[in-house]
């Protein structure tokens, strides 16, 4: 594995945020930064270091690094790994830090100040961030910070990371220079009778709790009685069936209304532009171009924002509320039985969002053939570049009826369309654990954290981002590609007296029929075939270059936008299943297979890119031959 | 027959507390050891079996303020006796 890069800044002393899984580090980095890292409440979110700058409240500027959370200062898996580095001062490219922030979760200070003592230990300069403040009281847990900080010999700040509470103090604190004092292990070990080992921190913190009074049972939570029903072992996986499931129902009943407003507004456009831009002599490359190229292709792919945004509200409200640990729980024995463990599956949950976090995701898993499982089955969790192809097939060919039970057929067949990726990653996943593991054997030790209420403010920042990057996407990436095969597909023009379309004597055309050749046996046409080549850069490219090539071989008049209708009436159902079980496996976008090589190897980046072919050939191909013997051709 | 105690945090009845007894990793994974440690499973420390898996497999375990998803095989590794 190669770690991230980070920029040496020479200037400025280096600050890093230490502390246990979830204990508030990121909230507490994009507070003091003003970055947007991504929080969300299991163990786990943070997996490499990460670099922001700070200003003291006196105006200093000092680096801050967040590095992912650990239990203790013995790494067992490779992101735990980074932050031991960087605390001892072996991480590549980076100077032990000068001072340590230990972030501490003041609901959990039994546990969480284990690690305090190991890093004063280290006899680095340390603050400690008694984070979650407002949770412990509302728990009744009093925490008497001046004791506290007499205790440790260390000084202690009170925060609400999450709403930037107490920030202030710590920015402030940071300019006292006793707060960069250098800590001899000697003297640090003279303090409250510290243990000189790690077997004595445990009664160490016992005996600080119980010297400040907060040594006691913990109280019966909130969270014990949601988990009753979230944990049973049959009401359990019930309800996390029902919830996937409503999830892709809300995806399609939702957005009827914003899709269509979209829709209308960007065939409204066209239909601008395709009037008021000149029409005569060399102008109406000009006019198809923005008719053609913007409008109906990457205008085809903006239709599916609701969607997308639809999609990551429920996936963000999951992430929030610390369900996703227990969805883990109640899929580990599932998970065994391929070979991987519930630990596989927050990173294979994130790759629903991209497969490239997820991918970074497996970073947290301690086994090293299972996170290499993990990773080769990651790119078969449909991820949200797939939902725009999706949509479009299903919306063309699958009626908006209901059936049995009053179910959308359109969420439900998208919701086999997502349970066919899943299968499919399993089904690979029991194979491997056929052939390669022997003796295997994995580690669960999981957190469940409490849950919380999800905050407005996160859920919307979260979307918001979400909604930046798929913009970036269709105004970037997917625009250059439908421009190109615009561009590809309009020249050569035809010589006078062609009898065709004029797309089929352009350089597009051409090579569409030649990749027709090796895609004619499972049902793909020849303008499909030419759309999946830029399909491989962003998987939502196939909606828009299917739109140019369509809206190009339209003859005349044709609408710029209406690509629904239009591959309606022309591919048979039969092609457009196979077209759909093509997408399930289909080798990832290219970004995906470059995760892979960073993460892994190269090696495995091929492997990944041939097995997905295979397999997604393999699958269209019955998909065809099933359906044209069922006479749906 | 009930078992007599220290017997295995596995076989603990739900929601009833108990104390660590000792934690004693198998010789495959000497590693589960210090990891139960760095999570709170140290003798003395106050542990409750909270919830069983469909099968029994895997757990859910309250040592001392916080909650862990264990295997059984993990579990197995942690003795209790009786609060």
């Amino acid at each position: 594995m190669q770690e991230a890069v980070i920029h040496i800044h020479p200037a400025g002393a280096l600050l890093a945020l230490v502390g246990n899984p979830n204990c508030g580090k990121t909230a507490l980095f994009n507070s003091l930064t003003g970055s947007r890292q991504k929080v969300a409440n299991y163990a786990g979110v943070t997996v490499e270091r990460k670099e922001g700058r700070l200003t003291t409240t006196a105006g200093r500027a000092l680096r801050l690094l967040d590095l992912p959370g650990t239990y203790s200062l013995q790494p067992r898996s490779p992101d735990e790994r980074v932050t031991a580095d960087v605390l001892y001062g072996r991480a590549r490219g980076e100077k032990r830090p000068d001072l340590v922030v230990c972030v501490v979760d003041a609901t959990n200070l039994r546990r969480n100040l284990k690690l305090v003592l190991a890093v004063r230990r280290l006899g680095l300069p340390a603050v400690v961030v008694l984070n979650m403040a407002d949770l412990a009281e509302a728990r009744g847990l009093s925490i008497d910070t001046d004791a506290l900080a007499h205790e440790l010999g260390l000084p202690v700040v009170r925060t609400v990371a999450t709403r930037g509470t107490g920030v202030e103090d710590l920015r402030r604190l940071l300019d006292e220079p006793s707060a960069w004092k250098q800590r001899s292990a000697s003297s640090a070990a003279a303090t409250a009778g510290t243990p000189d080992s790690e077997a004595g921190d445990h009664e160490a913190v016992h005996q600080i709790l119980v010297r400040l009074g907060l040594e006691g049972h913990a109280p019966e939570l909130i969270s014990d009685h949601i988990d009753r029903v979230v944990l049973h072992p049959l009401a359990g996986p019930v309800l996390l069936a029902v919830l996937l499931f409503a999830v892709f129902q809300a995806v399609f009943t939702w957005s009827v209304a914003p899709m269509d407003a979209i829709k209308a507004g960007t065939e409204w456009l066209g239909q601008l532009a395709a009037t008021t831009l000149p029409q005569q002599g060399a102008w109406h490359w000009l006019n198809s171009l923005v008719v053609d190229g913007v409008i109906a292709g990457a205008g085809g792919v903006l239709v599916f924002l609701p969607q997308i945004v639809i999609l990551f509200f429920f996936i963000l409200v999951l992430e929030e509320s610390g369900y996703l640990p227990r969805a883990a729980f109640l899929l580990d024995r599932l998970m065994g039985g391929v070979g991987l463990s519930g630990r596989s599956f927050i990173p294979l949950l994130s790759s629903f969002a991209c497969a490239v976090p997820g991918i970074m995701a497996a970073r947290t898993i301690g086994n090293p053939r299972d996170r290499l499982v993990t990773i080769l089955v990651a790119p078969l969790m449909t991820c949200s570049a797939r939902l725009p192809v999706y949509a479009l097939l299903i919306g063309a060919f699958i009626p908006a009826r209901r059936v049995a039970g009053g179910l959308q057929l359109q969420g439900l067949v998208l919701f086999g369309l997502y349970a066919a990726g899943i299968v499919g990653a399993l089904a690979v996943a029991w194979l491997l654990k056929r052939l390669t593991t022997s003796g295997q054997v994995r580690t669960l030790m999981m957190e469940l954290p409490a849950y919380h209420v999800p905050t407005v403010r996160n859920i919307a920042i979260g979307l918001w981002q979400r909604v930046r990057i798929f913009l970036r996407r269709v105004g970037g990436v997917i625009l250059l590609l439908t421009l190109a095969l615009w561009f590809l597909a309009s020249f050569p023009a035809p010589p006078a007296g062609f009898t065709g379309a004029a797309i089929e004597y352009s350089l597009a055309g051409r090579l569409g029929h030649l990749l027709a050749v090796i895609f004619e046996p499972i049902g793909f046409n020849w303008q499909i075939s030419i759309a999946l080549v830029p399909g491989m850069a962003a998987r939502e490219v196939l909606v828009s270059s299917l739109g140019t090539v369509y809206a190009l071989g339209a003859t005349a008049d044709d609408t710029a936008a209406a690509l629904v209708p239009l591959i309606a009436g022309s591919w048979s159902l039969a092609t457009a299943l196979s077209l759909l079980a093509w997408f399930v496996f289909a080798p990832q976008c290219l970004s995906t297979l470059a995760a892979v090589r960073r993460e892994a190897s190269f090696s495995m980046a091929a492997t990944t890119a041939a097995y997905l072919f295979v397999l997604a050939y393999l699958a269209s191909f019955a998909t065809y031959r099933i359906a044209l013997a069922f006479g749906l051709g | 027959m009930k078992p007599h105690p220290p017997f295995r945090l596995s076989e603990s009845p739900l929601r009833h507390p108990f104390t660590v007894h000792a934690v004693q990793a198998p010789a495959g994974t000497p590693e589960w050891a210090s990891q139960l440690h760095d999570l709170g499973f140290v003798p003395g420390e106050r542990v409750q079996l909270m919830a069983r898996g469909l099968g029994g497999d895997p757990l859910v375990v309250r040592v001392g303020w916080s909650t862990y998803a264990l295997r059984l095989a993990e579990a197995d590794c942690v003795q209790v006796l009786p609060a």
